[in-house]
Order: structure tokens, then sequence, then C-alpha cells
């Protein structure tokens, strides 16, 4: 894959426009504005044709009950924000035989202002920060639901809010944090970096990439547009009957997952081809940064396990809607088949959201270790092994459900193998520790955390893997707590990890210090504290989304709450340090301020508008920390023309 | 996994430089035994979920083998990682980079063999104790493969080794149980003799419920239209609370009930008293004819009444008035 996929020019030509609608008032651009008027119009165009449609044997049209308006409201109101977004208008443009709009990036202009950020923009690295400022808008929301769930479980008797608005809270906590935070690391870090560590100028299809985060912000409104119809009483796994029996509320569910499913197949296919075909010349299979490797991994798992998801939701909404039967026992359909379509894109989503996590902390664990990473090779392929294991474990969530007794002892074994590769992860971790100069930077607290947050939970999974321990812990609060452990502990860490670590290179600006150490301490402390108990309340019989407990869990379930709280507490200094620093402190950052030796960090903070003025050809592994002669990661200005095999030393100056 | 510790530190160390490996491996091997002595003999007989029956004590069991098992690898990571930061924390000012090691052939071989060996020990132990009681206690579907020995008949009797079949049906938001070797009769607490093989057959008439007696060591869904085996056998007299452990709607967290041991006698007394009260106040007649599944929509096919109490159909066999089943 030595070839420049850019050609370089000697000076930009011309094509069309480079912001369309550029000669229009601002409000009439393509942009977020036109996009909701699109939404907007959309929705009820939808709405009134799904009333025309299924009036007759929906609900009832005049309570606003129908399924079909509503869920057709959705689905013209989603086009129509992408329409107003601009989205189609590329494709018109090239079936009318107009000229593409130039980016206007490649020719090495920046756009000024804010205004991209609010627009169907290109440039990878605008998408990044999109998917930075969203992701963390949907995480705070997703927390508050968390605390709402918290002040009810204050008392073992239902006291604050009613199981009704007990039960929306839990779905729209469960459903958003683990809908949304798929994208967490590989949105804003993966979309951002992906192309930059690779040498890329730009990733192979940025419509799709950007389409893909303008799918969020839809997903996540209507997600959050249950509230107004009730909620939905089946948490974020949604299991049918139950589904096929709620009200409209359960219509969001279905269509925001299965929109978000699209979103990260979207952002998943631009991302492998990306890193299959746009890598710099010299950039070898085994000189790819481990972050890009997850991203690698998380896409295929993306790419391959979501349209089950997407499948799925499509069918409990034709239950819902049209009145077919596929997942009703009574009418020849199949409960099952539900639990198990979800499971099977189920077991690879935790996957997607704790393989970046693993990504991002062996960039930094090398960075802050100043050696090699320990074990390359393992690392890759600790990588690939969870990605492929996790297609074949998805039946443990269902050891106690029914299915044939004889497939226990498989999925039990599948599911205990896993932890082989994981393991892998903790190896290449504590052989880079070995001998090395570790500095205490906020990142590598975060990393620290990381792997001891990441261990309880991991430990705990084998715990219920196996079988007989499993009939005690299934569906209780110890599931809870153990998933809490990977993916709060592991992926939100390892985000808080990307964050201090990348933010100057993202923005050129630095969060402060003193309170980013304040937020790891308090985030630590009261994450072990909020969670290490749930362990204790699962063991003593507490089952998952219940506001009802036993009298005597009181005393620990009042200890989780108020750290709970405190937990909140440390994400809003968080939040105080992200917003002060990054509008009115904004301590430049500029320079490589970790020394570290990855692609990226050789750039400019933020990187030129084109990333690279050159394609550049990569001598050397990204983590030759202390190797004596290493040669520098890349020429940055490669002579024109050049190709790599002809330039790089054969072994880039190291094993590798 | 220690062993490759060991590799590490004695393949390339400076002579002035400590021997890490042992260091480690000796404050490893004094805390991963005090903590598994601490684990089986004091924590062990507390452990969840209590010693109530055969299934409950091999999961009591099983838990505290897998956290034997579990403690030496948490304290290896978290000593290695304390370790490493107290002794490798570079000092402030000194900006020098690491030893640049790449990789251990010796010790990446060991860490696999060792997490393989660990992964295959688990697997074996996990299915030695899955198959030999019972099938544990989980929900094995309509055709389970691993039961209780016990002998099988349409009457029951204390006594013998008789197994007692008791149907769990679930409904929104409600446990109903039935005991079809006593005509059938259903009650709303569950009574079970002690010392005696028990066949669950859960079931549901809406959503997916979850039977989950904690004590007991039980846990099966309840699926609408399909018959989920469970076994246990009770070692101990005394009462339980019967949960429902997968969400089914809006009263599920107050979906719950009780349930008491009792001896086979006294079970026996119970029972008979009961078919006999329902028999008279003619419930047992009305009930549809016992099935492994259990679905309401026969009864009006049979030219049966459904009963309804203020517009809500009560119980889950919807076919009787107020004063059944029977709530001691």
């Amino acid at each position: 894959m030595a070839i420049e996929t850019q050609p370089e020019r000697a000076e930009p030509v011309g094509r069309g426009p480079e912001v369309a609608g550029a000669g229009r008032p601002w409000w009439l651009r393509p942009g977020v504005v036109t996009g909701l008027v699109g939404a907007v119009i959309g929705y009820f165009l939808g709405h009134w044709l799904g009333n025309l449609l299924g009036g007759d044997y929906a609900r009832s049209a005049l309570a606003d009950t129908n399924d079909v308006a509503i869920v057709l409201g959705y689905a013209f109101g989603v086009i129509g924000w992408l329409a107003g977004l601009g989205v189609f208008n590329d494709l018109f443009g090239l079936m009318l035989g107009r000229p593409l709009p130039e980016e206007p990036r490649l020719l090495g202009r920046e756009e000024p202002g804010v205004g991209k950020y609010f627009r169907y923009t290109l440039d990878h690295k605008v998408v990044g920060i999109q998917y930075l400022y969203g992701m963390i808008a949907y995480f705070l929301t997703g927390g508050l639901f968390a605390m709402a769930i918290r002040s009810e479980l204050l008392s073992p008797t239902y006291h604050l809010i009613g199981p009704e608005q007990y039960l929306m809270v839990v779905g729209e906590h469960g459903t958003m944090m683990m809908m949304m935070m798929s994208s967490v690391i590989l949105g804003p870090f993966g979309q951002y970096f992906g192309p930059l560590l690779i040498g890329s100028k730009r990733v192979a299809f940025p419509r799709l990439e950007a389409l893909g985060f303008w799918l969020t912000p839809a997903a996540y409104v209507i997600l959050l547009s249950a509230v107004l119809m009730g909620g939905f009483p089946t948490g974020w796994t949604g299991y049918e009957p139950l589904a096929t029996q709620a009200t409209q509320g359960e219509d969001a569910y279905f269509f925001a997952f299965g929109l978000m499913g699209i979103s990260m197949i979207l952002a998943g296919f631009n991302m492998i081809v990306t890193v299959i075909t746009y890598r710099a010349p010299g950039m070898r299979w085994s000189r790819l940064p481990m972050f890009v490797w997850s991203m690698f991994t998380v896409s295929f798992l993306q790419v391959l396990a979501v349209p089950v998801l997407v499948g799925a939701c499509f069918m409990a909404l034709a239950d819902r809607t049209f009145q077919t039967a596929f997942f009703a026992n009574q009418l020849g359909g199949s409960s099952f088949l539900y639990e198990d379509l979800f499971w099977f894109f189920g077991h690879p989503e935790v996957y997607i959201l704790a393989l970046p996590g693993f990504g991002v902390i062996s960039e930094v664990v090398s960075v802050f270790c100043r050696k090699p990473l320990f074990g390359y090779k393992v690392a890759a392929a600790g990588m690939l092994g969870v990605g492929i294991l996790s297609f074949f474990v998805w039946q443990h969530h269902l050891f106690d459900s029914g299915i044939n007794p004889d497939m226990r002892p498989l999925f039990m074994l599948t599911t205990e193998l896993i932890s082989i590769p994981t393991g892998f992860i903790y190896l290449v971790g504590m052989g880079t520790f070995w001998k090395a100069r570790i500095k205490f930077s906020i990142p590598m607290l975060f990393a620290l955390a990381f792997y001891f947050n990441f261990l309880l939970g991991g430990i705990s999974g084998v715990f219920l893997s196996d079988v007989p321990a499993d009939v005690t812990e299934h569906g209780s609060f110890f599931v809870m707590a153990h998933f809490h452990y990977t993916i709060m502990g592991g992926l939100i860490f390892a985000f808080m990890a990307g964050i201090y670590y990348w933010l100057p290179k993202m923005t050129g600006i630095k969060l402060n210090e003193r309170l980013g150490k304040i937020h790891f301490w308090t985030m630590f402390i009261f994450f072990n504290s909020t969670f290490l108990p749930l362990f204790a309340l699962g063991m003593a019989g507490m089952p998952r989304r219940v506001f009802e407990y036993a009298r005597n869990l009181q005393t620990l379930n009042d200890w989780v709450s108020i750290s709970a709280f405190l937990l909140g507490g440390s994400i809003l200094i968080f939040l105080i340090n992200f917003v002060m620093s990054m509008l009115f402190w904004r301590e430049p950052e500029v320079g490589n301020p970790w020394r570290a030796r990855s692609l990226e960090w050789q750039l400019s903070s933020p990187p030129p508008p084109e990333n690279f003025k050159r394609v550049p050809v990569i001598l050397s592994d990204p983590y030759e920390y202390g190797v004596p002669g290493a040669l520098p990661v890349a020429e940055l200005n490669p002579p024109l023309g050049v190709i790599a095999g002809a330039y790089a030393p054969a072994s880039g100056g190291v094993e590798g | 996994m220690s062993s490759a510790e060991i590799t590490a530190s004695t393949g390339g160390d400076a002579p002035a430089e400590p021997r890490h490996g042992w260091r480690l491996f000796i404050m490893w091997f004094v805390l991963a035994l005090a903590a598994d002595l601490v684990i089986w003999f004091v924590w062990y007989p507390h452990m969840p979920p209590g010693r109530m029956s055969d299934n409950a004590k091999g999961q009591q069991f099983d838990i505290a083998v897998l956290a034997v098992s579990a403690a030496p690898v948490i304290i290896f990571v978290l000593l290695y990682f304390i370790y490493s930061i107290v002794v490798w924390r570079a000092k402030p000012g000194d900006e020098s980079d690491g030893a640049p090691i790449h990789g251990n052939v010796k010790v990446q071989l060991a860490w696999i063999a060792g997490t393989t060996a660990i992964v295959l020990w688990l697997f074996i132990f996990g299915t030695v104790e899955l198959v030999a009681p019972g099938g544990a206690g989980g929900g094995e579907g309509p055709s389970p493969i691993w039961t209780l020995a016990g002998t099988k008949s349409s009457t029951w009797a204390p006594g013998g080794n008789d197994t007692l079949q008791v149907q769990v049906i679930g409904q929104q938001w409600v446990w109903t149980y039935r005991y079809p070797q006593f005509g059938g009769f259903e009650s709303s607490v569950l009574y079970l003799p002690e010392n005696t093989p028990v066949e669950f057959h859960v079931t549901s008439l809406d959503v997916i419920h979850s039977f989950w007696a904690y004590k007991l060591g039980v846990k099966a869904d309840a699926n609408p239209g399909v018959d989920n085996v469970a076994y246990t056998s009770a070692t101990a007299l005394g009462g339980f609370e019967v949960r429902c452990n997968e969400l089914c709607g809006i009263w599920h967290g107050a979906m719950y009930n009780s349930g008491y041991i009792v001896s086979p006698s006294a079970f026996a007394s119970w029972a008979s008293g009961v078919q006999s009260k329902e028999q008279a106040d003619g419930v047992l007649t009305a009930l549809p004819p016992y099935a492994l599944t259990y679905d309401p929509t026969v009864v009006p096919q049979l030219g049966k009444q459904i009963v309804t109490i203020d517009g809500i159909t009560g119980g889950a066999g919807y076919y009787y008035g107020p004063g059944n089943p029977v709530t001691p």
C-alpha cells in the first residue's frame, strides 16, 4: 500500500464553490438550523402519512398512540434533518452534472470561525471535534439519569419517582450509555487521529464519516423523546414480548438504537477502508500504532455485529407497527430469537466499548513509561483475538433462559477463553512498566486506574462465565457492577486519559493540571466506592432494575448512592475544568508536551488543515523510546513522488 | 505467572540492580497465600447464596473456588503495578528513557501458558460442577439432560425418594405455584419439603420473567409458552424469598413472594389439605388440565369461565374467586 493516494498539486485548482451556499445569509446555508427545520417538516409529514396508512388498525390516532405514525414521523424526520444539513446536496449535484465543491482544507486553507462545527463538514478533524462535544453531552445526559436512579434507590421502597418513571430513567440511562458511548473513543479520537496516525491527509469516505456523526444527534433526540411518551419499560435490552406490549416510548427506543447502529456501521466501514488503503508509505502493519489497531478491530466488530442489531430493531418495529410476529411465541414467533439477535450484537458491542480503551491506554503507557511497547505483536494479537472471540460468546447472557442445556459448557469455554487475549493487554502493560521511567502525568494516572478497574471488571467476568456461580449472579447487581467496572472504569477512564493526552493536540489548549489531578483522584475514589459495593449487593440477592429491595440492604445502597453523587461531582469538576480551560483560561500548549514519538505529535497543534503538506514517509515504529540510533518516526517533507520501499530502510532501523 | 517474572529479571540485569523478580515473587506468594487462606477458612462459610439447598451449597463452593483462584491473579497484577510505580518512577527532572525492551519471548510464552492453564482449569471445574448437582439449579429448557435422582410418579408421598413437581407460573406481576401431583391445585406461596428432589417447571403467561429463589440456588427464566426445567433439593428448614429476575414491566421491582421449606410430613398434610379445600370450592375442576406450559386461552375452549374481580383477572389461573388460591 505504498501508493500515494493524494496527487501532489503545485497549485490549487478551483472547481466548484468551497462552501455550499456561501452566498446566502447564514440561516439559509445548509447547517444545523436548516436541518432542524427539515426535521420538523419531515416529522409532521411522516406522522400524517402514518395516521393515513395505519390509522385504522393501530391503537388510536387521535390519542397520538399510533405506532405507525410515530415511527414514520421519526423516519421522515431523520431524512428531513439530513436533507436540511445538506447531506444529499453533493449526491443531487452529481446527478445534475454539477462539479463537486472542493474541500478547502485539502488546498491548505483553514475555514475560519466556528460555523464549520455546525455544518455537514467533510474534514475529519472537524468531525472529531464535533464528536467530542457530542459525546460529552450524551455522557452527561446519561449520567444525570444515573443520578436519578441512585436517588430512588436511597430507600428500599419507592419514594421519589414512581415505578413507571423509575423504569423510564433506567432505560434511558442504560440505552444512552450503551448506544451512544459505543462511539465515545472511536468518534472523537478515532476520527481525528486515525488519519493523522497513519500519515494520511484524509479519510476514505469523508461523507460517510460526517453522516455517521450527524446521525448521532438525531438518535439522541429520538431516544430522549421517549420521555415525552412515558419512556420504555424494557431497559437497554428491549426484550420481547415486553417490548411489543409496551407503549409508544418503545418505538423511540428501537428507532434510536437502530439509527445509532447505522451510524456505527458507517463509522466502522470508513475506518476499515481508511486504515487499509490510506496508510502512508512505510506505514507497515507492523508499525501501525496500537490505537489504530484497536480502531481497526472495533470497526470490524461494528461492521459485522451491528447489522444484526439493526435487523432486530427493524423486526421489532415491524412487530409493533404492521403486526408481524417475529418475536411473539403465541403466534409462531420466538422471544428467544430476539434474545439471540440482540446478544449476538450485544456481546461484540461490549468489546466495541472495551477495545478502544485498550488502544488509548497502550499509546499513553508507552509514552509515559518512556519505553517501547512490550510485545507489540502480542498487543495486536490480543485485540484481534478479543474481537474474533467476541462473536462466539453471546449465549452466556442466556445461561438460565432455557436454551439447550448442553450449549452451556461450550459457551462457558468460549467466554473463559476470551480472558486469554484480554490478558495480553495486561501482559503488554506490565511488560512496559518493567524498568521504565514512569511519569505521573494525568493521562498516565487514568491509564493506571484503567488497569485497576478493568482488572476487577475482568475477573468478575470470570465469575459470571462459570455457569453454577452465574446462577446466583446472573441478572443481579453483581452483573451491573461487572459491566460498570469494564465500561465506566475501562472505557470512560480511557476516554478521560485520551482527553488529557490529546486535547492539546486537537485544540492547542491544555486543561488545567491542578483541577485535572483533583478530577482524577475524586473520580477514581468515588468510582470505586460507588461500584465496589454493588458486587456485594448482587451477591446478597438484589436483582437489577428494581425500585424495591430488601430492607437490610439499605445501608449499602445509601452508601452507593452518596458515592454516586460524589462521582457526579467529580465529573462536574471535569466539566468546569473543560469549559474554563477551553473558553477562558486558554493556556496554550503548542509543542510536544509529552515528548511523544508518534506521528500526530510531530505536527503543529492543532495540525495544519490538510494534515501533512506532503504525504510523509514512515521510517520507524512509533514506540522506539530509548532505542539507541532510532530513526525519527517519519520524514514529514520527503522529496516529491517518493515511494516507500525505495526510501525507507528495509528494517526501519530497528527490529519490527 | 510468577515464573514469568523470574525469567524476566534473570534475563539481563545489571549486577547492581536488585532482583526484582524474586522480590515480587516472595511478596506475591505471601500475600496470595494469606488471601487464599482467609477466603477459604474465614469467608467461604459465609459466602452467598448460603447452604439451604444442595444447589446453593454447590454455588457457594464454586464462588469460593473461583475467589481462591482469582485472588492470586488480582494480587499479582496489583502488586506488580504498585511495585513498578514505586521502584521505577522517574525522579523529578529525569528526562531519560527506559530500557529499550521490545519483548521477551520466554515471558510471553509463560504468560500465554499460564493464562491458558487457568482458563482450562476453570472450564473443567465449571463443567463438573454444572453436571454433578442436577444442572446447578439453572433453567435447562424443556428437555433437561442433567437431573436429580428421584422416582417420578403421578403422586407424591413423604418417606420415599419421589420427585416433587412444581409448576412455577409467572405473570405480571405475581408468582403462582401449581402442584400437579396434588390434583393440580395452585398456591401463591411456595411450600417445599426438606430433603426431597424438586423439579420446577417454569413458564409464563405474558412476558419473560425469571424465577429466582436465591437461597435455593435456583434461577430459571419464565418464557411464555416454554417449559423451563430446573432442579433443587432443600437441605434445611426455613423461609426464603422468590424474586423476579428479568425486567417484566413497571411492577417488576415489586414482583416477589415467599416460600418455606417444611418437613415432608408437614408438606404432605398442607398439600392434601389445600387440595381438598380447592376441590370443595370447585377451583380444581375449573382449572385447565395440567400441561407443561400454561395457556389460559384454552379455558373458554373447555367451556369454562374465566373469573374476573373488579374487571381484573386475578391470580395465575384466572379461574377462581378472591378466596383462592390459598394464601396461608
